[in-house]
């Protein structure tokens, strides 16, 4: 198992009436609720606990890219990532992802990660989410209609500047470049492993596949509702011939731990409720611009957008029951892993452990509980695939280490 | 009596409605789309022999992915007007039509003599910013399309409750296909540079605009007419931005002052 402890970046200082005033909590979410000088403290903080989870023994720390969004502070997770990259030692950087269609052009991407798939000396994995309509559309002015078309010209450029180590030529309708050759390039060959956020699309599922891409199902509704979303992935993996590696999937999981089931409730709810309260509360008319979605797909689940779980009424027992959340003692939450792992057969879990507006000493309480009484019970699920490396990153056995720094920076002395 | 027939385009078969006797006028419909039944397509049949081709994504036209900008839009326009063997029509667009239509007219102005644009997208005031249609839900679509909200919201929905799925769920899939298809010209913001090439246009022009156009308010018509050399702006008080479909004879009679 690959387990990366992941922080979406909570803005953690929304009203109590938040959702009685205010429309949305993404694309025009009030600029008067924000506090860049809170937010220093806020981004200090979120960094020690990934590098904590990092000095716990997690396979991976993740961060992943949304714009004006109050759950999400991280327009940039790269600039988060090449903090990450000095400051921890073994885990993967788990950077998921950068919206590919969204960069003009999109070798910018190529070249970022290729820095970081370096700095980090190879202890690097990338994503490359379509991205979400709010992102995408709303925020980055992209058309619907031609999202996809624009994402697989990125995604082809991109694969190209890693893989042809020789300059050339690319025509795109996006992209013109008369001159691709990035410098420097990546480290992991053919390039750092990729997966793919996705929501349920069939041509996602074939992309996947057909690129050896792990599939990654992002989801804040928990695993009991995946468990048809991920059946109908392994059934596409099965009809295109490929085999059923766990590593081949991801999922991503809302988590707490404490010494006793009741003690988690008392210690966690109140940012459970602030998590699928406030931090979820966006405007229906952000949630999927026309034509964003192939039409396939919304034939499918035309109401979706009208039909998502409403969690404003919901109880921790209701959270914890319907699967959004796992919560509870160190044995509570190794059962229901189980159950997750199994059940969707998944080799990549994303831990999203800080929720919310949790203080960092309480997230680090849960961490320190997952690293040391749950993950190792869960570490080795899927035996017979141990050797699959295809999905994860290769880091070089050497690496370099960052200098400690003095007390005080030395005189320099020129030589006589 | 409404007709319809198909044509054969490099963007793919595209549905064409036909009717009446007259004049040949060539009406481009808006974002929302055309159907047979539409009651301003009925009164044009009255006095011209009417086309209205539906756009790819429409209807019964073809979904096409080879139509990605304003440009590819524009001379696919000029490719059904060939297809259907017409030759300088009287060229009348509602709002993303209208939007089609001036750009036809401003890229070939020795093709288009006659000019009809009725609330026509296409222009951007930066203080009169458009509502972004995008992110409206569709019980809000009443309220900016038309005058009387009521007597809209009746038409738009068949008289079903707006919240009813039998109403709700073929709204959705048609207006993720249809306005998926416009937002290549409307997304995000419904100005694709008509303002450098709006003074080509040498077409006879009329302009007309609901009094209460919620959508492109006034100032977006006197844009139109102020760019528009010689141009006629008719406004028909009590009409939103659905004025064809609120003051279907109003509207003819305007289109009546190109003859």
């Amino acid at each position: 198992m690959k387990f990366t402890w992941f922080n979406l970046m909570p803005w953690p200082h929304l009203p109590d009436d938040f959702r009685e005033t205010n429309r949305s909590v993404w694309v025009d979410i009030d600029q008067a609720l924000f506090d860049p000088v809170k937010c220093h403290d806020v981004y200090n903080d979120y960094l020690d606990l990934l590098e904590y989870a990092d000095q716990l023994g997690f396979d991976g720390v993740g961060i992943n890219e949304h714009h004006q969004n109050g759950y999400g502070l991280m327009p940039s997770p790269n600039i988060m990532a090449a903090s990450l990259a000095r400051r921890t030692t073994k885990a993967a950087v788990v950077v998921l992802g950068n919206s590919i269609a969204l960069y003009n052009p999109p070798l910018r991407v190529a070249e970022e990660f290729a820095m970081l798939d370096i700095m980090t000396g190879g202890r690097f994995v990338g994503g490359f989410p379509v991205g979400t309509s709010m992102d995408t559309n709303f925020c980055y002015g992209t058309i619907p209609g031609l999202t996809r078309e624009k994402y697989a010209e990125a995604h082809e450029l991109i694969i190209r500047a890693w893989t042809e180590k020789k300059p050339f030529a690319f025509n795109g309708r996006y992209t013109k470049l008369r001159h691709v050759n990035i410098w420097p390039n990546v480290l992991q060959t053919p390039h750092p492993p990729i997966h793919i956020p996705g929501g349920g699309s069939v041509e996602t599922y074939d992309f996947c596949v057909d690129n050896t891409y792990s599939y990654s199902y992002l989801s804040f509704s928990g695993y009991l509702r995946a468990k048809a979303l991920m059946d109908g992935y392994w059934k596409r993996v099965a009809e295109r011939g490929a085999d059923n590696s766990p590593y081949r999937a991801g999922f991503a999981q809302t988590v707490f731990v404490a010494e006793t089931d009741e003690e988690a409730e008392r210690l966690y709810s109140e940012h459970a409720f602030y998590f699928y309260n406030r931090c979820l509360h966006v405007y229906p008319g952000f949630a999927d611009a026309p034509g964003y979605r192939t039409i396939k797909t919304i034939q499918t689940g035309a109401l979706n957008q009208y039909m998502r779980p409403t969690y404003t009424n919901m109880t921790w027992k209701d959270l914890v029951d319907g699967g959004h959340i796992i919560a509870g003692s160190p044995e509570t939450v190794r059962q229901k892993f189980e159950e997750l792992i199994k059940s969707l057969r998944v080799g990549n879990i994303f831990l999203l452990m800080h929720v919310g507006n949790m203080p960092k000493d309480l997230c680090k309480y849960s961490t320190k509980l997952f690293a040391e009484k749950v993950m190792p019970h869960l570490q080795d699920m899927w035996p017979e695939f141990a050797d699959d490396t295809r999905f994860w990153c290769k880091p070089l056995a050497k690496r370099a280490t960052p200098a400690a720094l003095p007390a005080a920076a030395p005189e320099m002395v020129p030589a006589k | 009596m409404i007709t319809s027939r198909k044509i054969s385009t490099r963007a793919g078969t595209i549905n064409v409605f036909e009717g009446g006797e007259g004049p040949d006028l060539l009406f481009l419909h808006a974002a929302g789309g055309i159907n047979a039944e539409s009651p301003f397509l009925q009164a044009l049949a009255k006095s011209y022999h009417v086309r209205a081709p539906q756009l790819p994504g429409y209807g019964d036209s073809d979904d096409s992915d080879n139509i990605h900008d304003m440009l590819e839009v524009t001379l696919h326009s000029f490719d059904v007007l060939e297809k259907l063997g017409l030759n300088k029509p009287i060229l009348v667009g509602h709002s993303l039509g209208g939007m089609i239509a001036a750009e036809m007219a401003a890229v070939c102005p020795n093709d288009v003599d006659k000019l009809c644009l009725i609330a026509a997208a296409g222009l951007w005031l930066d203080a009169h910013p458009v509502p972004d249609i995008f992110t409206l839900l569709p019980r809000e679509f009443p309220e900016y399309m038309f005058h009387d909200v009521e007597a809209g919201r009746a038409m738009m929905t068949s008289n079903l409750n707006i919240n009813d799925p039998a109403f709700l769920i073929p709204f959705l899939v048609n207006n993720a296909r249809q306005l998926g298809m416009a937002g290549k010209f409307l997304f995000p913001i419904p100005e694709r540079g008509l303002k450098d090439r709006i003074h080509r246009i040498k077409a006879k022009t009329v302009l007309v605009w609901g009094a209460n156009d919620k959508l492109f308010p006034a100032p977006y018509a006197h844009a139109y007419k102020d760019s528009i050399r010689g141009s006629e702006l008719v406004i028909i008080p009590e009409a939103g931005h659905m004025v064809p479909l609120e003051k279907a004879e109003a509207t003819l009679a305007a289109i009546a002052r190109l003859r």
